[in-house]
């Protein structure tokens, strides 16, 4: 499986999930930067990393969601291919439209960076299978703008199509719309979260992201 | 021709930084404050002196807001 790491100006979190995915000795896995126009044709997963594209100006992932390779990565989606975005990848999926809803500006105000409790929301995705339903698990969280909103038509579509991947459990870190951590497109191939697996793969500060980077090769 | 944007939250969306701003005001002494919303203003310079409405608005709905969660109002603005 061959998996893409797009960067843009202001990501920071690139290296940490290139080196989660080829940690697991599973996939070939490449960088894209955000001004390429296509993408590899044998390409599987693209996945968009944590980090402060373009200093968040505008609103927070709105300039990268206008990259040129974002129009490649809309066209992958859309044929069914996998896509992963994390916290700043989770804001552009979002501004792109490939995800319902929005995240805003945390409700404290302040910026949040921490362990976090999850819970895992639908254990049967190509993200997901390796955990069990409604498991607890560590992810750190890291963010300014991690209020996941959503209006409440578009919220019942997600519930009836199963689409909440994780919730924050025990408490509410940002303000998000029924504790609401990560979600699924309606095919369940595109998944967008706020907290880090990518922090969570190795046995020195806890192993409970490793599963989701092991799981789509399954 | 200039125009500028006004963005705003939405009503119906709540404005934790606007909030924070209102209850500051309130410490300091400025009791009258009912509420505080924060947005955004975007001074837009053009080439030409006309500009198609049409095409500020598609900006504005595409790029410069999040229909889901904000407002926005346009006026021409002399330099």
């Amino acid at each position: 499986m061959k998996i893409g790491i797009v960067v843009f100006p202001g990501s920071n979190c690139d290296n940490d999930l290139f080196r989660a995915f080829e940690k697991q000795k599973l996939y070939e896995v490449i960088f894209l930067w955000h001004k390429d126009t296509d993408l590899p044709k044998d390409l599987d997963l693209c996945a968009i990393p944590g980090g402060f594209s373009f200093g968040d100006y505008l609103r927070t992932g709105a300039i990268a969601s206008k990259s040129p390779i974002i129009n490649s990565i809309i066209k992958f989606a859309n044929s069914g291919r996998f896509v992963l975005g994390i916290c700043n990848g989770f804001q552009i999926l979002c501004e792109t439209g490939l995800l319902p809803g929005v995240l805003l500006r945390n409700i404290s105000t302040k910026f949040v960076c921490k362990n976090q409790i999850l819970k895992v929301c639908n254990s049967n995705t190509s993200f997901s299978k390796l955990y069990n339903e409604n498991e607890e698990v560590n992810f750190p969280i890291a963010h300014h703008d991690g209020n996941y909103f959503v209006n409440n038509e578009t919220k019942k579509m997600i519930y009836d199509n199963d689409q909440v991947a994780f919730k924050y459990h025990k408490n509410n870190p940002n303000g998000s719309v029924d504790n609401i951590a990560g979600i699924y497109s309606q095919n369940h191939r595109i998944l967008g979260l706020m907290p880090h697996p990518e922090r969570r793969v190795s046995s020195e500060i806890g192993l409970d992201g490793e599963r989701l980077f092991r799981s789509l090769n399954i | 021709m200039k125009v500028r944007v006004n963005i705003v939250l939405k009503p119906s969306v709540l404005d934790p930084q606007g909030q924070a701003v209102a209850n500051s005001l309130i410490g300091q002494g400025f009791n009258n404050i009912k509420n505080v919303r924060q947005g955004k203003i975007l001074d837009i310079e053009f080439n030409s002196n006309e500009v198609d409405i049409n095409m500020i608005n598609e900006m504005c709905e595409g790029f410069l807001t999040n229909p889901l969660v904000e407002d926005y109002a346009i006026e021409e603005i002399n330099t």
